[in-house]
């Protein structure tokens, strides 16, 4: 392992280092409000984490997957609007419909490929967020208020705020762990092996569409979390959580910290949450250089944050 | 003898144009069995059909026993017909080694394992390390594939072929694009291969064809003209009209 | 009965006015093998340049034609600028491009014209209705809507099908050498493809400008419908998109007068008035969901891509 001391080795260390420790600085009296904002970004991580699984390891273009930020929200949303607010129920219903969503859009677009999967799953998340922007009952546009975090036993207490943030944390961390175990073993191989040649991979004898689908799937459950955890930060669910420009927010992260990488999705959920509060305090129009920001990176630095880290280490 | 591959009244036509038509083609086991013909005769489309790529309009496929001939591609491979691309079709983005790891996983059974490092399993990487030892490219074992050079990715795609454990293998074109020492090498390999395999080979370097084959097929706009022994094939004269003599006359 | 020839009609019209905006998606998808999300910004920019030339010239068909010729114009810019750096790489690529220059685009808007929309008002000629048949009458506005798509239809039959640019767009889709070899200004053909996909949504969003409110965001929720025509009708294909935009459109507007009603004769009025919106929403990605299993290429795929 002759990367331990690279540039991008001290980052990552340095990264995760700032995250554990974050809580004992805002302890210390600093700001409140970095504890909201981190605790938010380790969330939309842990769903870039999913999305990574998809996108840079199976090569599954999906421009949906915020859909299940949504539908794991309003899970745990709609429980509780029903008076169920213990988390052992929320939860697993949470992951639950997200996979079941992801294996039914799942099945359908993985008939096709290329173009045509980008354009179906963006068209099928689109979908999920008009059908809950119509549910009346549940707040219809306007979304619906949660007044009670998810309930465990004793000492768990979501509504601690340090210690949601170490729940999250923990969450992400145990998510890339799962996602490394994943894509290194069989059905990860099988899974990249998809991405590279698809033909040739049933050619030599992998039913593919089986493999790409329980991936999808995987991720999809993966998101439905990353939405039960939304749904606790903000005690607020809405339809604009799952529109489809977060998708694409979800995408930009994945390819800004490097696709396929286990803390790609980490680094770039940071680089891009951040990037985006720093520019919006310089300007209210900030998504005015935002944008022709990305589409620089998409031309000139492809490789995201994690490809420059690597070209410091080899230059 | 028994025949590993039946085909039978094999016929494929695209608009208008004939590719295969009523075609009967017997390969027994332990054969290596060469199909010629010129540009356009329709082998690639045979091959095509034969590994499940293409569904004939009509005919029957029986391999080993089966009727395969509507089994999609992943089940023939699995029943133990592999095939190799006449353009490298390899995972050029994964390692020399993992390419040849994916053709053993794909026999090892399912591949619904989540949790153990695959690269680190010895019954998926050794035999992947013995094939690729057969081609001569241990020393290239980590390297992504896309470092290879051309007939680097030759010898790749027949360990492929090799770790798959084939029961017959289908050659496109192994020697296209290969340099006179390169395809001498290949010519090497694949009479080792032949003491292991049944194999059906497409190729257009005849003195190749001639030194491996134990059968040649002669395929013209889809039809078989002519299938024997390679001295009979020589000295067909229907054969040297069609093909060899214009082949010939290209050469020299 | 009356009602059901109005919707069938706004149905039509609504369903042409996709067609406008996905043949331009599919033309730049089928020539140039590009995704495009930023179409519905063109969309959008046509209905403000409309809305503010339309103020400017005081009249409605001054700033028409201006928007048209405008939209034009940025689409040809955003093409030399942007889009030409984008061919040839992997579609993530353009997904990622196009959608920084949607939020360019959108914030440019919300810079230049305010957060709070604008109107277009019709002129008196156009405010009308006409008699279509005996009792029945209908907007002139959007009558008039049915015929410009319906030429631009044809227009667009001609030009791809009959003319010498056409006959290098189809060529294009299919073997980029080809032409190149040709001796044809590639580059140059690009650009006019992508202007010509740029004014066909500018085009749809100026006419829809008086219906709606022009507001920030309004091209996106139509490109995802584009986005549903052109996989139901098949990439790069124009009558594919032709039929399926015309099939949306009267699903989707029928879907939304009626189905309400049909739902209250299964369900109670209750349970029908909850589940009504949501159901009818579902109505036309159902629609694309069959098309997915029956036809996973489109109903009229002009290539195996």
């Amino acid at each position: 392992m002759s990367g331990w001391l690279s540039v991008r080795a001290i980052a990552i260390v340095a990264l995760l280092l700032a995250l554990v420790l974050l809580p004992v600085h805002v302890e210390l009296g600093g700001s409140r409000f970095l504890l909201t904002l981190f605790t938010r970004i380790i969330i939309l991580a842990l769903a870039a984490v999913s999305l990574n699984l998809i996108l840079g390891y199976g090569g599954m273009m999906s421009f949906g997957h915020a859909a299940y930020l949504g539908i794991g929200g309003y899970a745990v949303g709609i429980l509780a609007h029903e008076g169920v607010f213990t988390g052992f129920i929320q939860w697993p219903v949470a992951l639950a419909a997200s996979a079941l969503f992801a294996l039914v859009i799942g099945a359908l677009s993985l008939r096709t490929r290329g173009v045509y999967f980008i354009m179906i799953t963006l068209a099928f998340a689109q979908m999920a967020y008009y059908v809950v922007a119509g549910l009346a009952r549940y707040g219809g546009d306007d979304g619906l208020t949660i007044y009670k975090r998810s309930q465990f036993i004793a000492p768990i207490d979501l509504s601690n705020k340090v210690q949601f943030y170490y729940i999250c944390l923990a969450l992400l961390f145990g998510s890339m762990y799962l996602v490394r175990r994943i894509v290194n073993s069989r059905f990860g191989l099988a899974i990249q092996g998809a991405r590279s040649n698809d033909t040739r991979m049933r050619a030599i004898g992998f039913p593919t569409y089986r493999y790409k689908l329980v991936c999808f799937v995987i991720a999809g459950t993966l998101c439905g979390l990353s939405g039960a955890l939304i749904a606790n930060h903000t005690d607020f669910v809405s339809p604009a959580m799952m529109y489809w420009t977060r998708s694409g927010d979800l995408i930009i992260m994945v390819v800004l910290g490097g696709m396929g990488s286990t803390f790609g999705p980490l680094v770039g959920a940071v680089a891009l949450l951040v990037l985006e509060e720093v520019l919006s305090s310089i300007t209210e129009y900030w998504q005015i250089i935002l944008g022709p920001l990305l589409l620089l990176v998409v031309l000139f630095a492809r490789g995201g944050i994690d490809g420059l880290l690597g070209k410091v280490r080899h230059g | 003898m028994a025949d590993l591959l039946r085909v039978e009244n094999l016929a494929k036509r695209f608009g208008g144009i004939v590719a295969t038509d009523d075609l009967v083609l017997n390969i027994p086991e332990g054969e290596l069995h060469a199909v010629i013909g010129p540009n356009g005769a329709g082998k690639t489309t045979l091959i095509a059909q034969l590994s499940g790529q293409l569904t004939p309009d009509s005919g029957r496929i029986h391999f080993a026993g089966s009727d395969i001939t509507a089994e999609p591609m992943y089940a023939r491979s699995a029943l133990g017909l592999a095939r190799s691309f006449q353009i490298t079709s390899l995972f050029l983005d994964l390692s020399v080694l993992d390419n040849v790891a994916l053709a053993v996983q794909a026999r090892a059974g399912h591949s619904f394992h989540f949790w153990h490092n695959a690269r680190r399993e010895p019954e998926l990487r050794d035999p992947a390390r013995t094939a690729l030892a057969r081609v001569g490219l241990s020393a290239r074992a980590d390297l992504p594939a896309s470092a290879l050079s051309h007939g680097e990715h030759r010898q790749l795609e027949l360990a492929m072929a090799l770790a798959s454990r084939p029961r017959m293998l289908l050659l496109d074109e192994p020697m296209a694009g290969l340099g006179p020492e390169e395809s001498a090498r290949m010519v090497t390999m694949l009479r080792e291969l032949k003491k292991e395999l049944t194999i059906l080979l497409v190729e257009h370097d005849m003195e190749a064809v001639f030194a491996l084959a134990d059968r040649i097929t002669v395929l013209v706009y889809g039809r078989v003209i002519a299938s024997g022994k390679p001295e009979d094939i020589r000295n067909n004269a229907q054969v040297r009209d069609a093909y060899l003599g214009e082949q010939e006359a290209v050469h020299a | 009965m009356t009602l059901f020839i109005e919707q069938c009609l706004n149905g039509l019209q609504f369903g042409l006015l996709l067609f406008l905006l996905a043949a331009g998606l599919t033309l730049v998808f089928g020539i140039m093998d590009l995704v495009n999300l930023a179409h519905g910004s063109l969309y959008m920019l046509g209905a403000y340049f409309a809305a503010t030339f339309a103020a400017w010239t005081g009249s409605f068909v001054f700033g028409v034609v201006l928007a048209l010729g405008a939209t034009l114009m940025v689409g040809m810019v955003v093409e030399v600028v942007a889009m030409r750096r984008l061919y040839g790489r992997d579609h993530l690529d353009h997904v990622l491009g196009t959608f920084g220059l949607i939020l360019f685009f959108d914030e440019l808007v919300r810079l230049v014209w305010g957060p709070e929309g604008l109107t277009l008002p019709l002129p008196s000629w156009l405010n009308t209705s006409v008699p279509i048949l005996p009792g029945v009458d209908y907007s002139a506005y959007k009558l008039s809507i049915i015929v410009v798509t319906l030429a631009v239809a044809a227009f667009l039959y001609v030009l791809v099908m009959r003319t010498r640019i056409g006959m290098l767009i189809r060529a294009g889709a299919s073997n980029r050498e080809m032409v190149g070899a040709l001796g044809v200004n590639i580059k140059l053909l690009y650009t006019l493809v992508f202007g010509l996909g740029a004014a066909l949504a500018g085009l749809a969003g100026l006419m829809q400008a008086p219906i709606l409110t022009v507001q920030i965001g309004m091209g996106e929720n139509i490109l995802i419908l584009a986005f549903v025509i052109t996989v139901i009708g098949g990439i790069g294909s124009i009558r594919g998109a032709l039929v399926a935009a015309i099939f949306v459109g009267f699903i989707d507007t029928l879907g939304r007068a009626f189905f309400p009603d049909l739902l209250r004769m299964v369900l109670s009025p209750a349970a029908a008035s909850t589940a009504a919106p949501a159901l009818s929403s579902m109505l036309i990605y159902l629609l694309m969901a069959v098309v997915l299993v029956v036809k996973p290429e489109g109903l009229f795929s002009a290539s195996g891509k």
